[in-house]
């Protein structure tokens, strides 16, 4: 296949589809790719390291949307200022545009690609399955814009995020709240612990209590019980008293903190308002407030999509672009996620849309013309519990299983070896000679001591054990030696020999091995 | 030489190798347990010297200090690799001598009568059928071991009930023996006969990843076959001796067992990996999943940027020699003050604690190296899991697949780190033969190769 990748237009945009260490992989497998000049030039890859990564430099756009039977891009398709042209007209019959589109949001764009004929595949409408995690660039996104919002609140905050104690004087840790602990929630929180912040989450899923704790943070509850567990991995909208609870408790953080990273955001809805007017106003002065829900109105009463601003000594960050805001990473990591997806959807070379595939199915929003998005099948597949990332695994059942077929297979190989043993017992106390009876006590009693001796031995000895052991056994050399007379000389010789070997062998072994071990 | 003299070197050589399984039970003390057990076997050999024939004393030195020398070469040569089979074959020793011992004592000149003589018979009878079972059957697990036969079970229809047949046929030749008066050698062989026989199908029907539970069941029978030997002989050393190798030998199995969570029985039985859940195991796993694979670069620069990592070794660090080169790249981590820690699974390799032995060879430090029960708690603590050349060990399946034929194994939960990198010459299955899950999981990245190769690599990019 043909993979062209060009440069964003969208203003502000300094992400590039794919990085030129992908492009390598990509022609290793057999794909050619096509990259606009200076497409990467913002994210820092330079035209030459795509030429030295076995990419072809085209002057103009238009070409590599012309030849190129994937396009590769971040932003959804639009109007070119300076040329005037639509990006979505240059798509056509034979090529694939591959791309975040915000399909539910952006009909008209998607009756734009359907009417050139071509395919279009919204990478951020992948479903939240296991098997699709390497693909997912909303998740790969996410993560970036937890840290950068993190670092972002850094760079504006009046003093250090670590506590110290110095020479001269204390320096206390700055607080950071994190709001919804989904993918960027989780990534802020290790960013702000890293620099040594305290911080505290709060989410209305309480299964993610778990990964809050396991990324160094204080989980916050609240004392009313409902679960915010919605589809696809998202919260969901919860009902009024839970709000409210959870508004006090915002409140009341808000009043303490100097830091707050919010994440709530429910997919193609508006954002949640979970920091008032009021809150804002309560809170320390030079505090600051990251909002990553600012694209759809944000979490923050106050917050403005898309600026900076200074309310009453607070600062209110609202980018939409945080991701963009590390370009470098971002790209990085977008070209890994849109790679796996090309890897998913050709087969032997061509690309293949197999629309039952789960994945594939739910991506395709323009397929050979037509329309094909359907929201209401997306949010069936997403309504499916995303349980599969994290397997519990249950202790009980294999310990369950474990006993009832120990019952079965151990009481009657018991009771038939306890029998056998009482009758041998009387036989040999009726017929058995003295002699007998003496070796058979020292024989008991030998074994109890080899049990009683052998279990303590640390399973790291087993081998050497199993070594000296052997060796011991070669005390049968001495059945041989007794045996050896001038009549029998050739069986116990062999026995002795054997047996020889056996003990020096086993004994040295061992004395080698022992050697080793040391602390 | 007073027959009194002789019973207390024998009770003192008794003692010395109680001491001497007992010097084993910790490192402090294990080398000189070990001499405990060479003095032991001195006093004893010494003193049946002292009671021996005087016309064939000559004939004996000559043949120890032969079979010395042997034993020296073998114990010298041997690659702490090679360990299993060394084990194996030195089993088969101590089998064969028990048979010998068993048959010459019949062939003695007997003076017993009625019930001692009958008892005496059933003792040689007995004894040399557990020297020929373990005779042939180590010899069987040591060409197994070596690969010089295909791990594989060999099984096929009415196999246990041809095992009850040959036990039965061997009883009877045992009684004929016991009983007859005339061809009695000739019974006597049959017995030996059907039972080499026996252990080879025996042994021929345990998978490859079950030998360490056979190896320590063939080292419990050739103790006791010396046990047997004993009685027949009168002898009470031969008797304590063979009761605790035999002893031993037992509890080391039944570890084993418990370390695979199988029954005792049902190894012995074998058959082991061929289990008709394979087959929906591996579909199950292959519809459509990818693993990953990673690179040498990628692996250096997550070990380099962890904070705990946990090395999982396997029996493909056995085979790759790959320990001296862990070792390596342990120091050097250890170095960046990063903790290395080092995973053994019970069952790990081809014998017990073969693990432990050759990250002792490569003079790894062994306090940190632990134990499956005490690390697995700590997976979720690391950030990098090196797992090499192990499979079964480390097979999620084992946990939550009621279909897979290792379910309910105790098993090293290593996908509770951060990242696990699996070192793996390819996507084949294991010993058991069943399709490893853990390779599709996202944390989990296969770094494919000789583990020896691809570890030089990693240790020279970690410099």
């Amino acid at each position: 296949m043909i993979i062209g990748v060009v440069k964003e237009i969208h203003h502000g945009e300094r992400r590039v589809a794919m990085a030129p260490s992908v492009v390598k992989q990509c022609i290793k497998t057999g794909h050619s790719v096509l990259v606009e000049h200076g497409a990467g030039v913002i994210a820092n890859f330079t035209d030459e390291q795509y030429k030295d990564a076995g990419a072809q430099i085209l002057k103009k756009a238009e070409n590599v949307w012309k030849r190129a039977e994937i396009i590769l891009k971040i932003r959804p398709p639009i109007d070119n200022l300076e040329t005037g042209k639509h990006e979505a007209d240059f798509l056509h019959k034979d090529s694939c545009l591959i791309c975040m589109l915000n399909p539910g949001r952006n009909p008209k764009l998607l009756e734009k690609l359907a009417k050139t004929g071509g395919t279009a595949i919204a990478v951020d409408a992948i479903p939240r399955i296991s098997r699709a995690q390497s693909m997912d660039v909303l998740s790969s996104m996410a993560n970036i814009s937890g840290y950068r919002a993190v670092t972002e609140a850094a760079h504006n905050f009046g003093r250090l995020f670590t506590g110290q104690i110095t020479a001269a004087g204390k320096i206390p840790p700055a607080k950071v709240l994190v709001i919804g602990a989904g993918v960027a929630g989780l990534s802020a929180i290790g960013c702000a612990q890293s620099l040594g912040a305290i911080v505290r989450a709060f989410d209305t899923r309480t299964s993610v209590k778990q990964e809050v704790i396991s990324m160094g943070a204080e989980f916050l509850e609240i004392d009313y019980k409902e679960d915010g567990t919605g589809s696809g991995g998202y919260g969901k909208k919860m009902s009024k008293a839970f709000i409210e609870s959870e508004m006090n408790l915002i409140a009341e953080q808000a009043k303490e903190v100097n830091i707050i990273i919010t994440t709530a955001a429910i997919p193609g809805e508006k954002s949640p308002i979970l920091i008032t007017k009021e809150m804002v106003e309560s809170m320390i002065p030079g505090s600051i407030i990251v909002d990553l829900a600012a694209e759809g109105g944000g979490n923050c009463e106050m917050t403005k999509p898309g600026e900076f601003h200074l309310y009453k000594k607070v600062i209110i960050i609202g980018f939409t672009d945080l991701p963009s805001r590390l370009p470098t990473q971002a790209s990085q990591l977008y070209s890994n996620n849109t790679a796996k997806l090309i890897q998913h959807l050709c087969r032997e070379g061509n690309l293949i849309l197999d629309l039952n595939d789960e994945i594939t199915g739910a991506i395709t929003v323009v397929h050979n013309g037509n329309v094909i998005w359907d929201p209401l099948k997306q949010s069936s597949q997403a309504q499916k519990p995303i349980q599969s990332n994290r397997q519990e695994i249950s202790i009980d059942k294999p310990a369950k299983a474990k006993s009832t077929k120990n019952t079965i297979n151990t009481i009657w190989p018991k009771l038939s070896m306890l029998t056998m043993i009482i009758a041998l017992g009387v036989l040999i106390g009726f017929e058995g000679s003295s002699i007998l009876i003496s070796h058979l006590t020292v024989f008991v009693l030998a074994c109890f001591v080899g049990y009683m001796v052998i279990w303590n031995v640390t399973p790291s000895l087993h081998t050497p054990l199993m070594s000296v052991t052997n060796a011991i056994s070669g005390i049968i050399v001495i059945g041989g030696m007794i045996n050896l007379s001038e009549d029998q000389i050739l069986l116990p010789s062999i026995a002795v020999l054997i047996a020889t070997i056996n003990i020096v062998g086993g004994f040295l072994v061992t004395h080698r091995m022992l050697g080793m071990f040391r602390k | 030489m007073p027959e009194g003299i002789i019973t207390i070197a024998y009770i003192l050589s008794g003692a010395l190798f109680i001491l001497s399984l007992r010097g084993l039970s910790h490192q402090e003390t294990a080398q000189k347990g070990n001499f405990y057990g060479m003095l032991g076997m001195l006093i004893a050999i010494v003193a049946t010297f002292l009671t021996g024939n005087k016309s064939t004393l000559w004939i004996l030195i000559a043949v120890m200090l032969a079979g010395g020398g042997i034993g020296l070469v073998l114990a010298r040569r041997v690659a702490m690799t090679g360990m299993p089979e060394l084990i194996a074959i030195l089993h088969s020793f101590v089998g064969a001598s028990a048979v010998l011992v068993g048959i010459v004592s019949h062939m003695e000149v007997e003076t017993k009568i009625g019930s001692e003589l009958i008892i005496n018979q059933i003792e040689i009878a007995l004894g040399v059928f557990i020297g020929a079972y373990t005779f042939t059957g180590s010899i069987i697990a040591f060409l197994k071991l070596r690969g010089s036969i295909s791990g594989n079970p060999l099984t096929f229809h009415f196999r246990h009930q041809l095992n009850f047949i040959m036990v039965l046929a061997a009883f009877i030749c045992g009684f004929w023996f016991v009983s007859a008066y005339q061809q009695q050698l000739l019974a006597l062989l049959a017995v030996t006969i059907i039972a080499g026989v026996l252990g080879i199908l025996m042994i021929m029907a345990i998978g490859g990843a079950d030998m360490p539970v056979v190896v320590s069941m063939l080292n419990s029978y050739s103790g006791w076959a010396a046990a047997a030997a004993g009685f027949m002989l009168s002898n009470n050393l031969l008797i304590i001796t063979g009761a605790l190798v035999g002893s031993s030998g037992a509890i080391l199995s039944y570890i084993m067992c418990r370390g695979m969570n199988r029954s005792f029985i049902s190894v012995i039985a074998g058959g082991f990996g061929v289990d008709e859940g394979k087959l929906e195991v591996t579909e199950k796993y292959e519809n459509g999943d990818t693993v990953q694979s990673t690179s040498n670069e990628e692996t250096a620069e997550m070990l380099r940027n962890a904070k705990q990592i946990i090395v999982v070794p396997g029996y493909g660090m056995a085979v790759a020699q790959a320990q001296f080169i862990v070792h390596e790249i342990t120091d050097n981590l250890r170095n960046r003050n990063i903790n290395v820690k080092f995973a053994i699974h019970p069952v790990a390799g081809r014998l017990p604690g073969h693990m432990n032995v050759l990250l002792a060879e490569a003079n790894l430090p062994y306090d940190i190296v632990f134990e499956m029960d005490e690390i697995n708690s700590q997976f979720k603590n690391t950030d990098v899991v090196l797992v090499i050349g192990a499979n079964d060990i480390v097979n999620p399946g084992a946990l939550d697949d009621e279909n897979s034929p290792i379910y309910g194994m105790p098993v090293l939960e290593v996908w509770n780190a951060k990242t696990v990198i699996a070192l793996k010459r390819s996507m084949a299955t294991g010993y058991s033969g069943v399709g490893n899950p853990l390779y599709k999981r996202e944390n989990t990245w296969m770094l494919f190769g000789d583990a020896k190769e691809t570890l030089n690599k990693v240790s020279v990019l970690l410099k």
